[in-house]
């Protein structure tokens, strides 16, 4: 079949999962933002159609969907799309309200978790991904930053969650475990592929105690890809990363 | 009961949208302002460690920091009857403007103030292109509307506002022009109604205060730049 029918086809298929009210995830397997929106949709028990993008090789429905960032995630229903992970995490917790909830009641905790999870999204995250596409003082500068970041969690958990954590307290996977899972579930990852030890269990007990517990739940250990294939992809997305800032 | 108390810097427009927030609440409160001059103060550091920036809401006993999630606090807590909705009921519509709060700020006041800060023409050149297209993507939220959030303001009015006043001092201060009446008509004219409602008119700091504050800031950052060894 031709590339062009293909494109018709698939851009037909789209049209008609859009306009039966699905719920359909555009994502990328690797990436920590598509994986806090399939894990919000997993807690939730919402039924979803699932998309894989090539980012490297954007498609017509992805750059429709998405004109402002042309990013994943992009969550669409009822044929509307919405991006943003914790934009869409909060849709998801808005709108499936039968589930078990991903925010906490009370408004100062409910701003607790969103801090948080900004500051794991933005600094955090940041600092952990400099670390994959820089080598040399950049990376070195880079790595201390992560540690400092660790640290400010690390504080931030034992003043705020005097019980360990949101996950360990409250017994439900929320928000902000969500977005932990995201970003420090893999730490091994970053270990065999950078050689760095993010969850030192010495100068970070809780932000340990507590990754090591969510990666323990079944709900997460489905979720996640295997480590293998995130190390081949690091290693490959490093490359090329050092590669063109040489060039 | 202890009053509502919200750590400032005079000029801060992050600052600012939280005063218009309390207003619109019916809400009293207290600023406390920071002296840069002086360094970080003890309570700001204290109550937030983990950016230590401004503003920090104070609510009996309660810190909360990060002006968005300052926002949607005050929303969720002063809620219900009478009260003022800033954020509307409809979770796709909240979604929009959460996505273009985020947008706003991440874009269009990061683009704009990096344009500011190019010395070198080319640079800046780029820097200006970038930021106009974002505010393109903004022109076409607004356009229809008499504000982002319909016919009275809300959220997204409240994070976009500095645009209605502390714009036109980047502007002036950075050496460029964004938002032109002509390029952006529906955002322009958004800009000056927004402006002109009574509690958004009373929390505007003066112009000239903010127009020494950012001129002195950039010419600062300018002189530091190459001794950055």
């Amino acid at each position: 079949m031709s590339n062009l029918k293909l494109r018709d086809r698939e851009a037909q298929r789209e049209r008609e999962r859009e306009m039966a009210g699905r719920v359909v995830l555009h994502g990328m397997w690797a990436s920590p933002y598509s994986m806090s929106v399939k894990l919000g949709l997993k807690v939730k028990g919402v039924e979803y159609e699932y998309v894989e993008e090539d980012l490297m090789n954007k498609s017509e429905v992805l750059l429709r969907l998405n004109p402002v960032h042309k990013k994943i995630p992009v969550l669409v229903h009822n044929g509307k799309p919405i991006a943003e992970s914790l934009v869409i995490v909060e849709y998801i917790e808005e709108t499936w309200k039968e589930g078990p909830p991903l925010l906490p009641q009370d408004p100062y905790e409910r701003a607790k978790v969103r801090f948080w999870a900004g500051f794991l999204q933005r600094q955090l995250f940041e600092a952990m991904f400099s670390v994959v596409i820089t080598d040399g003082e950049a990376q070195a500068r880079a790595v201390k930053e992560g540690h400092e970041k660790l640290a400010v969690l690390e504080e931030g958990i034992k003043g705020g969650y005097p019980g360990g954590s949101p996950f360990i307290s409250g017994g439900n996977l929320g928000l902000l475990d969500i977005v932990v899972c995201s970003i420090l579930g893999a730490h091994k990852v970053h270990e065999e592929v950078l050689g760095v030890t993010y969850l030192d269990s010495e100068k970070y007990p809780r932000v340990t105690s507590w990754v090591k517990s969510l990666t323990e739940l079944p709900l997460v250990k489905e979720a996640m890809p295997p480590n293998e294939k995130l190390v081949d992809f690091f290693q490959f997305f490093r490359a090329r990363a050092l590669e063109s800032a040489a060039a | 009961m202890a009053k509502l108390k919200i750590i400032v810097s005079p000029t801060s427009f992050f600052c600012t949208r939280i005063e218009w927030a309390l207003k619109l609440k019916g809400l009293e409160y207290e600023l406390t302002f920071e002296d840069w001059s002086k360094g970080k103060s003890e309570l700001l550091l204290r109550s937030n460690p983990a950016h230590k920036k401004v503003p920090v809401l104070l609510d009996d006993g309660v810190v909360i920091a990060e002006s968005k999630v300052i926002l949607e606090y005050i929303d969720e807590k002063w809620k219900g009857g009478d009260l003022y909705p800033l954020l509307p009921q409809d979770p796709y519509e909240r979604a929009q403007a959460r996505f273009w709060a985020q947008f706003a700020d991440d874009k269009c006041f990061i683009g704009t103030w990096g344009a500011c800060r190019a010395e070198d023409a080319q640079e800046k050149e780029k820097a200006v292109e970038a930021a106009l297209e974002s505010f393109t993507f903004l022109e076409k939220q607004i356009k229809g509307k008499k504000f982002f959030a319909g016919d009275k303001i809300g959220y997204l009015d409240l994070v976009a506002g500095w645009i209605s006043h502390w714009l036109g001092v980047l502007e002036e201060a950075g050496g460029l022009k964004i938002l032109d009446a002509e390029r952006f008509p529906s955002l322009h004219e958004w800009a000056q109604n927004f402006a002109e409602i009574p509690p958004i008119k009373e929390c505007l700091p003066p112009r000239d205060m903010l127009v020494n504050y950012w001129t002195a800031l950039l010419s600062r950052l300018r002189s530091s730049a190459p001794s950055k060894l």
